[in-house]
C-alpha cells in the first residue's frame, strides 16, 4: 500500500517534534527513516501507525485519508524495539492474538487461525517453538516473533521501531540480511526507523534522513552516500572531514594556496570542503593539502590518521593503507578525489 | 601448616563478610528479638484459646455474638476489598499510563490514610456522619443509618484498606510501561480486549498479593472502626471489637479463640504472600530481561 504524508507538524507540549514533513512512500519498498537520537523518526513512525495524532496535516494510505482513524482501523503492523511479546501467553498465542480478537464476524474459525499462525512461525524459522514463552527466547527469537505477530493480521504497511536496537553486532547482522530477504518474499510495504547508517544503507529501499524534526534528503542508499545534499547529512552517513576553504579562479584553496581541486562550477568565496576520509590519493609534488599527523589508529584494514593543516589548528581525518610508514610528525601531502561544498 | 591453612580459608571469604563469630552472635540477636517479640505472643495467643481445653475453644466461637462478629467481619471484607481492588486497579492505570495534571498529587493522596492514625480516620466519618453534622441527619430521614451501623464501618475500612492495591500496582505499571498495551490495540484489539488480555495478566500476581494485604487489613482494623461501630454486641462488632469486648470482661479464653482466628488469619497471609513473593519476584524479573 502506499503511504502519503502530507504536511505533518507534531507537537508534544508546545514542544515541536516534527515541522512540516511530507514524504511519499511508494507500495512494496522498503525505506528507512535515519537521524539521530531527538530527530523525530519515530514519531513519524507513531504518527504513520496512528500510535500518535498529528497537531497539523494529514496522512494517507492509498487514496484513503487515515489521519482521522484509530491504530486499530489502520490495520498495520507494528514491531517494538524492545519486543512488546505478550509475556503470559505462549508464543503460538502471541502470533494468533491479532485473529483471535477480531470480532466474531471477521474471526477465522480456531482451526484456522492455528494453521495461520503455525504457518508464519515456519516463515520466521521458529517452528518447534510454539509452546514457548517470550522470556524462553533469545532476543533474536523474540524479535522474529514479534514480526509474525504483525503479519499475522495481514497488515497494508509493516512498521518497524528501531528493530534491532536492543539486539547484538552479531544478532543484529543476520537479522538484517533476514529481513530484507523477507521483505522481498512478502512484498509488504515497510517502514523502519534506525539511527545506525550502516542498517539503514544496508537494508533500505530509500533513506529518509531526518534532524531536528525534519526531512533532510530523502533517496536511494547511493545517492544519499554519494550526493549528500546538506553538511548534516555528509556528516551522518559515512565517515566525513570538513575544512574550510576559499573558491577563487574556479580554484580550491587553502591558507593561501591553491590544492589542486578544480572548482570550476562553484560560487567564489568562502565554503566548507567535505571529503571522506578514504576518497583521497597521496601526492608527492603537485599542488596539494598537506600537514602534519597528529595521531594515527588502525581501522580494519587501513590506517586512520588526523592531519594538521595549516597554522590555524584545522584537522582532517584521511585513510592510508595500514602498512603505510607514516607516523607522527611525518608531512604528508593529498587531494581529495570525491568531495562536495557547503 | 596451620597458617597456611588460615591464609587459604581467608582467602576464600568475601572481604565485606564479618568474622564466623560476629555472624553467630548477629543471627542469634536477631532470632531472640524475634522469639521475644513475635513469636512468643503469637504462641500464647494459641496457648490462652485452648487454656480451658478444646471443648471450650469451639465453644466459644459457636457464641452467637461471636459467630455474628465473624459473619460481620467476612462482610466487610468481602465490601471491601473489592472496592478497593477496582480503585486501586483504575488509579495505578491512570497513573502509570497517563500523564496528567495532579498526577503526583494523586499519588500523595493514596498514601493519606498510611499516615493518618486510624483514629482519625474513624472519627472524620463521626463528623461527616455524626448526629451534628449536615449529612447525618438528612441521610437519616431517608431511613438511612451510617453511623454506628454496617455502612459506617465499612466507609472507616475502606478508607484504612485504600492504598494496599494501588500501591502494589503503581510501580508494577510504571515499569511495564504502555509498549505491551500499544502492541494489542495495533493488532486490532479493543480497549476492552487490551485490558482484560493482556494488561489483567501482566499485573495479576502484584494483584492478589495486593489483595492478600488489605484483606489481612480489613479484617483486622481495630482503631477506626472502633469509633464509628458503637460496639452494639451481636450487631456491630467485628471479630477485633468482640476480642476486646470480651477480653474486658474477663473472658478470656474466649476473647483469645477468636483472636486466634486472627492469628490464623495472619499467618496464612504470611505463608501466600511468601509464595507470592517468590513466584511474583520471578515474573518481575522476568519484565527485567525482555
Amino acid at each position: 500500500m502506499q503511504v502519503r504524508i502530507a504536511n505533518v507538524r507534531k507537537e508534544f507540549d508546545r514542544f515541536p517534534a516534527l515541522h512540516d514533513v511530507s514524504l511519499d512512500i511508494n507500495s512494496g519498498e522498503l525505506i528507512a527513516l535515519l537521524g539521530p537520537s531527538g530527530s523525530g523518526k519515530t514519531t513519524l513512525l507513531r504518527l504513520i501507525a496512528g500510535l500518535e495524532m498529528p497537531t497539523a496535516g494529514k496522512v494517507f494510505f492509498g487514496d484513503i485519508d487515515a489521519s482521522e482513524k484509530t491504530v486499530q482501523e489502520r490495520n498495520i503492523g507494528f514491531v517494538f524495539q524492545h519486543y512488546a511479546l505478550f509475556r503470559h501467553m505462549t508464543i503460538l498465542e502471541n502470533v494468533s492474538f491479532g485473529l483471535s480478537v477480531r470480532p466474531r464476524a471477521t474471526r477465522p474459525p480456531a482451526g484456522e487461525i492455528r494453521r495461520r499462525a503455525l504457518e508464519l512461525l515456519d516463515l520466521v524459522q521458529l517452528s518447534g517453538l510454539e509452546k514457548r514463552y517470550p522470556n524462553q527466547l533469545s532476543g533474536g527469537q523474540r524479535q522474529r516473533v514479534a514480526l509474525a505477530r504483525a503479519l499475522a493480521i495481514e497488515p497494508g504497511v509493516l512498521l518497524l521501531d528501531e528493530p534491532f536496537g536492543a539486539l547484538d553486532a552479531q544478532v543484529r547482522r543476520e537479522l538484517r540480511k533476514w529481513l530484507r530477504e523477507m521483505h522481498d518474499r512478502t512484498g509488504h510495504t515497510t517502514v523502519f526507523v534506525t539511527h545506525d547508517q550502516e542498517e539503514a544503507l544496508e537494508l533500505a529501499d530509500r533513506l529518509c534522513v531526518m534532524s531536528q524534526g525534519k526531512i533532510e534528503q530523502v533517496g536511494s542508499p547511493d545517492t544519499v552516500y554519494d550526493q549528500p545534499t546538506s553538511p548534516f547529512v555528509f556528516g551522518f552517513i559515512g565517515e566525513s572531514s570538513e575544512l574550510p576553504v576559499t573558491v577563487e579562479n574556479g580554484e580550491l584553496w587553502s591558507g593561501g594556496r591553491a590544492i589542486g581541486v578544480p572548482a570550476p562550477d562553484s560560487k567564489t568565496g568562502e565554503a566548507r570542503l567535505f571529503f571522506r576520509p578514504h576518497d583521497v590519493e597521496l601526492v608527492e609534488h603537485d599542488a596539494s593539502l598537506a600537514g602534519v599527523v597528529t595521531s594515527s589508529r588502525r581501522v580494519g584494514g587501513t590506517r586512520r590518521v588526523e592531519l594538521e593543516i595549516g597554522g590555524e589548528g584545522h584537522k582532517v581525518e584521511i585513510d592510508l593503507p595500514f602498512d603505510h610508514p607514516a607516523g607522527e610528525k611525518t608531512r604528508l601531502a593529498f587531494r581529495p578525489k570525491r568531495w562536495r561544498l557547503f | 601448616m596451620a597458617t597456611k591453612i588460615r591464609h587459604l580459608h581467608r582467602h576464600h571469604t568475601s572481604p565485606v563478610s564479618e568474622s564466623r563469630t560476629v555472624q553467630v552472635i548477629a543471627i542469634f540477636l536477631c532470632l531472640l528479638f524475634m522469639a521475644l517479640f513475635l513469636i512468643l505472643p503469637l504462641w500464647s495467643v494459641f496457648i490462652e484459646a485452648f487454656a480451658k481445653g478444646v471443648g471450650a475453644y469451639f465453644s466459644a466461637l459457636a457464641n452467637k455474638d461471636a459467630q455474628s462478629a465473624i459473619r460481620l467481619t467476612l462482610l466487610v471484607a468481602a465490601v471491601a476489598v473489592p472496592l478497593n481492588v477496582v480503585f486501586g486497579v483504575c488509579a495505578s492505570w491512570a497513573i502509570a499510563k497517563f500523564e496528567f495534571k495532579g498526577k503526583a498529587l494523586l499519588i500523595t493522596l493514596i498514601d493519606l490514610p498510611f499516615s493518618v492514625s486510624p483514629i482519625i480516620s474513624g472519627m472524620v466519618y463521626v463528623l461527616l456522619f455524626g448526629a451534628g453534622s449536615f449529612l447525618g441527619p438528612w441521610l437519616k430521614s431517608y431511613g438511612i443509618e451510617v453511623l454506628f451501623a454496617l455502612p459506617g464501618i465499612i466507609l472507616a475500612t475502606i478508607f484504612v484498606t485504600f492504598p494496599f492495591v494501588a500501591r502494589e500496582l503503581i510501580p508494577l505499571m510504571q515499569d511495564q510501561g504502555t509498549g505491551d498495551e500499544e502492541a494489542a490495540l495495533s493488532l486490532g484489539a479493543n480497549g476492552w480486549q487490551t485490558f482484560w488480555r493482556v494488561t489483567v495478566p501482566n499485573i495479576r500476581w502484584g494483584l492478589l498479593y495486593g489483595v492478600l494485604l488489605c484483606n489481612a487489613r480489613a479484617m483486622g482494623e481495630f482503631g477506626a472502626v472502633a469509633v464509628v461501630s458503637g460496639r452494639i454486641r451481636g450487631q456491630t462488632t467485628t471479630i477485633p471489637l468482640q476480642v476486646e469486648i470480651l477480653y474486658n470482661e474477663y473472658n478470656g479464653a474466649a476473647a483469645f479463640a477468636l483472636a486466634s482466628l486472627l492469628a490464623m488469619l495472619a499467618l496464612l497471609t504470611l505463608v501466600l504472600k511468601s509464595f507470592l513473593e517468590w513466584r511474583f519476584g520471578d515474573e518481575l524479573a522476568a519484565t527485567g530481561r525482555h
